[in-house]
């Protein structure tokens, strides 16, 4: 599904993704670790198409396309997903009108007619009781006001309706508290299927304790340094990020 | 022997265009009216570039053009494409029987100024005393206005029709000078609409003046539509007073013209008061739109809000400056003023300047100002959903309008206002 090959990207000449190697393949959990700094973040950026970055090396194939060569929109069309570390709050966009707009704008550019109302609102009921948002975001701005949890709930709603075939999940459990963390796995794990792939990216162990991974990479100065099974994640959360920084320079 | 040549003045040379005409034709005390503002004008200039009142619009090219008193017919047809009941149509500041239509209404008075003068007492009692006298072309209004429509709403009454006055520009520079009153008696309701049209190219100038007199619990909605050529000149001035426990609230909706300048005062002349000005400003090529309001609270528990929203696009110019003056003896006062600002492109500018004045001490008042280009993360925000760049643009830029489509209260023109902005901002597919 998604081939990262040898990719290198930076902003403003500072070289962040030193050469990153990765294959993603469908109904495959994907967990990206690493301290600070060692450009998670980049990644998730550079596969969602944030213009700051600079590609300067390296290929993404994404279903057999070439990812890096797709406008942001697009890659969302094909079924790429962010779930953001900061979700945007955007005054008077209503969430059920965001929605709307994208399933429907995505729908236009495959020759699609718009989905029937109907349709869209029974979708709307059954993914918001996936994360517990029945009807209450519905005509509120995207994400105005929304506390951390509930932004992130609106995230993996968002991800729920559009249905992608690739979801990341940037640093998803950052500031949750225990029961949102709960809902969001929840909500992930209930959307995984043999055909979609979802890679989580996070500096701590603790939502890979909900959402199990089927590899776990780390991540240390803009390298894939290690991968393992999910228990490598545990062992991260016992000995720190050091050992393999250190492993790493000696290799 | 020295040869003496007389070299005209600006000002006598601009006030010559009205020379052609014989104004005094009203009769008292409207005649009367006209020879004070006449006689003002003769000890007034026009604003320079010093002129703080001017600062960001130079009336200059304005004043320079030479100017005809327009037709009084339109040479071709127009669709005015207004579904109500209740329209009075001016052509160049004169009154058009022909593409007038009214539905008589009881306890309502709508009809050309003109008629009104022939013995309306309530319009005798109250004419010019809003306008400004200092101001010049408020006086030049004063002195030379043609025509213009009379609204008044007796006691109690809520009128049921939607109240349309149109002003069309046309032929190439034509000057006009239309002249409105709008009287609410005591507990009356009424929502009105100013249309401003051309209905042909070139320059033209429109200087136009109202008074609103909002009696004692009377509620009154004004929506000012400005939608002339790209090469109009327009000057606004609205002047409105309200009285103890009234409401009034004026929409003002700037979408074409090369020169725009909209005055709104208001004068808080009983307690209890609310007040709501809105301004919406769509900018395009080289216009130039300037919006000043000054709100006197001058009795106490009054609430003032104030919302003006420009977008400036390609290299026009917006200037924003709003003022609220509170006086010593306004306690409770609740003033709200708030000036956003999108500029799409780096030729585009808007100058704002909020302006809170007190002098009572237990007073909420606040205002802000901001001036910004999109957001960008907002923008990539909808992007990585799979909305394309133009249609995000769009999308933001609605949302940035949409309270203040909101205070429109007449649907049709609610739905009017969104489809301009639709169409100038969904871009091309």
């Amino acid at each position: 599904m998604l081939k990262i090959k040898n990719l290198h990207a930076s902003i403003e000449d500072n070289e962040i993704l030193k050469g990153i190697n990765l294959e993603v393949k469908p109904g495959e959990v994907h967990a990206i670790m690493g301290p600070n700094g060692s450009g998670k973040s980049t990644l998730s950026s550079v596969l969602a198409g944030r213009d700051e970055y600079e590609v300067t090396e390296g290929s993404v194939e994404f279903l057999g396309q070439d990812l890096l060569d797709m406008e942001a929109e697009d890659r969302a069309r094909a079924g790429v997903f962010l779930a953001f570390q900061y979700p945007v709050e955007i005054p008077g966009v209503s969430n059920i009108n965001f929605l709307k707009t994208a399933i429907n704008e995505a729908r236009e550019k495959k020759g699609l007619e718009p989905m029937p109302a109907k349709e869209f609102l029974s979708r709307v009921k059954e993914k918001a009781k996936l994360v517990g948002l029945e009807g209450k975001f519905n005509n509120r701005s995207v994400n105005e006001g929304f506390s951390g949890g509930e932004k992130k709930r609106n995230e993996i709603f968002q991800m729920a309706m559009l249905e992608p075939k690739l979801a990341i999940l940037d640093e998803t459990d950052s500031g949750l508290d225990i029961d949102a963390l709960k809902v969001v796995a929840d909500g992930v794990n209930k959307l995984k299927s043999p055909d979609n792939a979802t890679i989580v990216i996070t500096h701590y162990q603790r939502l890979l304790d909900y959402i199990i991974p089927d590899y776990v990479h780390v991540l240390s100065n803009g390298k894939i340094v290690k991968t393992g099974g999910k228990e490598l994640a545990l062992e991260l959360e016992e000995r720190g990020y050091d050992w393999i920084k250190e492993e790493a320079v000696n290799a | 022997m020295l040869e003496a040549t007389v070299e005209m003045s600006q000002k006598d040379k601009f006030l010559s265009h009205f020379g052609m005409i014989d104004f005094s034709f009203d009769k008292s005390p409207f005649k009367e009216k006209r020879k004070e503002a006449e006689d003002r004008l003769s000890n007034m200039e026009f604003p320079t570039s010093k002129t703080e009142y001017w600062k960001y619009t130079r009336v200059n090219k304005l004043i320079r053009q030479e100017y005809i008193l327009g037709e009084q017919e339109l040479s071709s047809e127009i669709d005015l494409g207004v579904p109500t009941e209740n329209c009075l149509v001016f052509i160049n500041g004169y009154y058009s029987e022909e593409l007038s239509w009214t539905k008589s209404e009881e306890g309502i008075d709508f009809m050309p100024l003109s008629k009104a003068k022939e013995g309306n007492q309530p319009l005798a009692d109250r004419f010019d005393q809003l306008s400004k006298k200092e101001e010049i072309f408020s006086t030049i209004n004063s002195a030379y206005h043609q025509d213009g429509v009379f609204f008044h709403a007796k006691k109690g009454k809520l009128a049921e029709s939607v109240y349309y006055v149109i002003n069309i520009s046309a032929g190439e520079k034509a000057i006009s000078n239309p002249r409105n009153m709008v009287i609410m008696d005591e507990g009356s309701s009424a929502k009105m609409i100013f249309k401003n049209l051309s209905a042909s190219e070139g320059y033209s100038f429109t200087n136009q003046l109202t008074e609103y007199f909002v009696g004692r619990n009377a509620n009154l909605e004004v929506n000012k539509i400005e939608s002339e050529s790209d090469e109009a000149f327009l000057i606004s001035n609205d002047e409105c007073q309200q009285d103890e426990s009234s409401q009034f609230k004026i929409n003002t909706i700037s979408l074409s013209g090369a020169l725009l300048r909209n005055n709104l005062n208001i004068d808080l002349n009983g307690s209890h008061t609310e007040t709501w000005m809105n301004g919406l400003s769509l900018l395009h090529g080289k216009q130039h739109v300037d919006h000043h309001t000054l709100i006197h609270h001058r009795e106490p528990d009054c609430v003032s809000h104030e919302l003006y929203k420009t977008i400036a696009d390609d290299a026009s110019t917006g200037v924003f400056n709003g003022k609220v003056y509170v006086h010593p003896i306004a306690q409770k006062t609740n003033a709200y003023q708030s000036n956003a600002n999108m500029v799409l492109t780096d030729e585009a500018a808007v100058y704002s300047k909020p302006e809170l004045e007190i002098y009572a001490d237990d007073v909420k008042c606040s205002h802000g100002s901001t001036t910004g280009q999109l957001d960008e993360e907002a923008l990539f925000y909808l992007r990585s959903r799979g909305i394309g760049q133009k249609k995000a643009i769009a999308v933001l830029l609605n949302a940035f309008l949409s309270d203040l489509v909101e205070h429109i209260g007449v649907e049709h023109l609610r739905e009017e206002v969104q489809a301009v902005i639709d169409e100038k901002y969904s871009g091309v597919k």
